[in-house]
């Protein structure tokens, strides 16, 4: 198990070197009116002297793998630059804005839970039958309805309507937070219910359900004792690979309802061109996005007794 | 003994044909309809008229006017060639881009796959649309750049499964017969391995449709996509945002538009695919 | 009163006389059996007594396996007894209720599987399992079932019965599994057992062992067996009557040794030319 970890520690250098570097380039891609851009954010006329003494101040004027590697041995200490609008660590910029967006994470995840699983057991459970084919058709539906548009949807009802939320975010609460949060968590749960679905019909189909109704064993218990056990691996496997589609989407739904969060922050940054954060945006969310799945395959090992105890005794 | 019992069973038919013959036609009257949208629509999706402007939705405007008295509905309209036909290139391209990919490590192996599999590996450890936000916004905006971004973080899974397919291929013993009886590698390629490895990938390209068109219309509502006065229905809602209190459907009309179109595109897939799993075919009744 | 059978509509003639037992424990008459409105099994009908072994012979897709779980109820919902009936302790069992059925099931029906192991949840425990089928039909303590159980296993000769019962399935190799399928099988001593090509999964000099279990279980309990094969050493072994099927329609039934040793179907012929003896 341990050479397990240490193996998969191992696998995670070469991606974690390729991400930080295709970014990197990316960044550096955006052309040499990167100094140019500082000033014009500025809104600084600078001749063109100023502007090759201030590249040269910064470094860029070095070859392409010394900046990169300057660039990474600072962001590993957690030096990522400044904005280029706010002139601001953006470091400690992003360290401040990143727990509004793990709340927003945390609540839809609990959410797509709560709506997706139960559902998605009642769907397997029924199939065939008109509970199942109902719930399939809603998840259709939440697939083709596009977060932003879910997003003013649920506006329209929930804050206009109806009055129930305020409209924008008035500050990192949890009263603010529902809507974005039950957004996100429509996207998802359509498309992971649908999983759930497909995951519990699967086990349903194994021979251990043949053979404990052979035994007499009654429905409830084979569903919830056997069944959902087994698929509850799965689940939470697919759970988390959720996660990834949840950190790319909160930048659009952060910004709509004006959450004040790294998404937001960096659609901000979009648009005035601040790549600094942008570049720092990109580098966390798929770090931390290889993070979780690292974590989530070692849970998988360590809870599967199948594969924790190894091969058969005799 | 007394006559045996009979029992009836209900059984349910899968009407696979009909299903894929109604959503193949709407598919392409939206094809089609969006191709000619300029002459669909009721009125010139341009042409202002501030004195009607953010009127509520009528018999003569069935979905309002913007705040320049342009009719709504001619603007979706007109939007769809834009937003569907950009959808549709940027699925054309990396089905047939990855494809190209994976067949090519699949048939090369050894590092030339190590290589290039660790390098879409990379691409894919980015989250959603996050590398694709940095790329346009690298870019600049403009629908190519949009395309461009969601090309470049969408091939590696095309890629992915035209070479386990491609993989699983290979090892087909008739391939093995057929290298016997001299077939070049190209002919190999086209008339064995990309017939049987279609399936598979023609179903994710057509799922994929809905999706990117979404994503698409994502970007262009961050102001990554397309630019006024090009009509696209993500860049629609999102100029008409701040109408959402007072003038609703102005800034809805669009997004229904995108629901339906990727509702028709959706079911299209779906229905593909239960066609050519082998399992249902048995099953029809 | 004696039974003697029709003349097969399409020609096969079976031989069975069996004398005196028209009731039997459990009787098959005129059963079809369809899936998806697809006949699986055609106009079978047999009869078991007490205490006999039935073995049911047929290559793949004869319609075997479904006509021993159609008694149990375990057609799934794609399939369904569409014409005749199962008489067993005066009930017609394609028409029980599930709750009637669950009752039987296990109880006084217990099932052996090809693969033992595979009849069980992976993640958890036999001893678990066993434990919740115990519970379903009686109610029982947990101290009291740890006895039963490993009275039980030792019965069938085995030698660490705690450890069986701490396993997960998996952990067993595959003639173990079997064994402790059939012994698991026998926990709530089931008057019918029907079992499901046990042997088929299984190396031959486990087969043995399998099968000398198996007449055993007769031997000291006086089951009932349905012996599901595709393995005619395995009924020349172990059964008293053989039904041969193909196609889902039956084609021979009588006495096994009268049928093995000179059968008058061309099919049972070929069968049997296919055979490795095993013997008794």
């Amino acid at each position: 198990m341990k050479k397990y970890v240490i193996q998969r520690f191992l696998q995670l250098i070469p991606i974690l070197l390729g991400i930080t570097f295709l970014s990197f380039a990316m960044m550096r891609a955006a052309g040499s009116d990167v100094v140019t851009q500082m000033y014009t954010n500025r809104g600084a006329e600078v001749s063109q002297e100023v502007i090759d003494a201030r590249r040269a101040e910064l470094g860029l004027d070095r070859p392409f793998i010394v900046q990169y590697f300057d660039w990474l041995t600072g962001m590993l200490s957690g030096d990522m630059g400044n904005s280029y609008v706010s002139g601001n660590p953006v470091f400690s910029t992003f360290i401040s804005k990143l727990p509004a967006t793990l709340l927003l994470t945390a609540m839809s995840i609990l959410m797509t839970v709560v709506i997706s699983i139960p559902l998605g057991i009642l769907a397997a459970v029924n199939h065939g039958r008109v509970t199942d084919l109902l719930l399939r058709f809603c998840s259709f539906i939440g697939n083709a309805l596009p977060n932003f548009f879910v997003a003013m949807l649920l506006m329209q009802l929930l804050s206009i309507k109806l009055g129930w939320l305020p409209v924008i975010c008035e500050g990192v609460t949890l009263k603010s937070v529902l809507m974005p949060a039950l957004t996100l968590a429509i996207s998802m749960s359509a498309k992971y219910m649908r999983q759930v679905r497909a995951t519990v019909l699967e086990e349903l189909n194994k021979d251990y359900v043949l053979g404990a109704q052979a035994r007499g064993v009654r429905s409830s218990v084979i569903l919830w004792k056997n069944v959902i056990k087994s698929s509850m691996l799965t689940i939470i496997t697919l759970l988390a690979l959720s996660i990834g589609s949840l950190l790319g989407g909160t930048a659009i739904i952060e910004s709509i309802f004006m959450w004040d969060g790294v998404g937001k922050l960096a659609v901000d940054a979009i648009n005035m061109r601040d790549y600094p954060i942008i570049q720092a945006y990109v580098v966390w969310m798929a770090v931390i996005y290889v993070l979780v799945n690292l974590v989530t395959d070692l849970l998988y090992h360590q809870l599967d007794p199948r594969i924790r105890l190894g091969v058969v005794k005799g | 003994m007394s006559e045996p019992t009979i029992r009836t069973q209900n059984l349910h038919k899968n009407h696979l044909k009909t299903r894929l013959a109604i959503f193949g036609v709407l598919a392409l009257l939206l094809i089609i309809g969006s191709n000619f949208s300029e002459y669909l629509c009721p009125y010139d999706p341009y042409l202002q008229d501030l004195a009607n402007a953010k009127a509520p939705c009528s018999f003569a405007h069935p979905f309002g006017t913007d705040r320049y008295g342009r009719d709504m509905l001619s603007r979706v309209i007109v939007g769809s060639k834009t937003s569907i036909y950009s959808t549709l290139l940027l699925v054309a391209f990396i089905t047939v881009f990855g494809t190209v990919v994976g067949v090519f490590c699949a048939w090369s192996g050894k590092w030339v796959d190590t290589v290039l599999m660790r390098i879409s590996d990379m691409f894919l450890a980015f989250p959603g649309l996050v590398f694709a936000l940095a790329v346009a916004a690298v870019l600049g905006g403009g629908v190519q750049n949009a395309i461009i971004a969601l090309a470049a973080i969408s091939w590696p899974k095309y890629a992915r499964i035209a070479r386990s397919q491609t993989l699983a291929q290979k090892e087909a013993v008739y391939l093995r017969a057929a290298r016997l009886s001299g077939s070049g590698t190209w002919k190999l390629i086209f008339k064995h391995i990309l017939p049987n490895i279609f399936g598979p990938i023609l179903v994710t390209a057509m799922l994929d449709i809905g999706t990117m068109m979404m994503e698409l219309a994502g970007l262009s509502f961050l102001g990554l996509g397309a630019k006024p006065p090009v009509a696209e229905w993500g860049s629609m809602m999102s100029d008409t945002r701040n109408l959402l209190t007072t003038h609703p459907w102005v800034t809805l009309a669009p997004g229904y538009a995108i629901f339906v179109s990727v509702m028709i595109f959706n079911m299209l897939g779906d229905t593909v695919r239960d066609w050519l799993d082998p399992r249902n075919r048995r099953r029809e009744v | 009163m004696k039974m003697s059978f029709q003349i097969h509509p399409n020609g096969a003639e079976s031989r069975a006389r069996i004398e005196g037992r028209t009731e039997g424990i459990i009787r098959y008459e005129h059963v079809d059996i369809s899936y998806n409105g697809k006949l699986a099994v055609h106009d079978i009908s047999f009869v078991v007594g007490e205490g006999e072994i039935l073995g049911i012979v047929g290559e793949s897709g004869s319609g075997k396996s479904t006509l021993i779980k159609a008694a149990m109820g375990l057609l799934g919902r794609n399939g369904l007894v569409t014409r005749g009936d199962i008489w067993y302790n005066g009930h017609d069992l394609p028409d029980l209720p599930p709750k009637e059925m669950r009752k039987i099931c296990g109880a006084q029906i217990g099932m052996i599987f090809q693969t033992a192991g595979s009849s069980f949840c992976p993640i958890r425990t036999v001893r678990v399992q066993l434990y919740e089928f115990i519970t379903e039909h009686e109610k029982m303590g947990k101290q009291e079932f740890e006895d039963r159980a490993q009275g039980l296993l030792s019965r069938f000769g085995f030698r660490e019965p705690k450890r069986i019962l701490d396993s997960y399935p998996f952990e067993l190799s595959g003639g173990m599994q079997q064994r402790v399928g059939i012994a698991a099988a026998m926990l709530l001593n089931p008057k019918i057992l029907m079992a499901d090509e046990p042997t088929s999964a299984l190396d031959v000099s486990v087969q043995k062992q399998v099968v000398e279990e198996m007449l055993m279980v007769r031997e000291t309990f006086g089951t009932t067996i349905l012996l599901v094969t595709h393995n005619l050493g395995v009924i020349r072994a172990m059964a008293d009557n053989v039904l041969v099927l193909r196609g889902g329609e039956a084609v021979e039934y009588g006495n096994a040794k009268e049928i093995l040793a000179d059968p008058q179907s061309e099919y049972t012929r070929k069968l049997l030319a296919a055979v490795p003896k095993l013997r008794r």
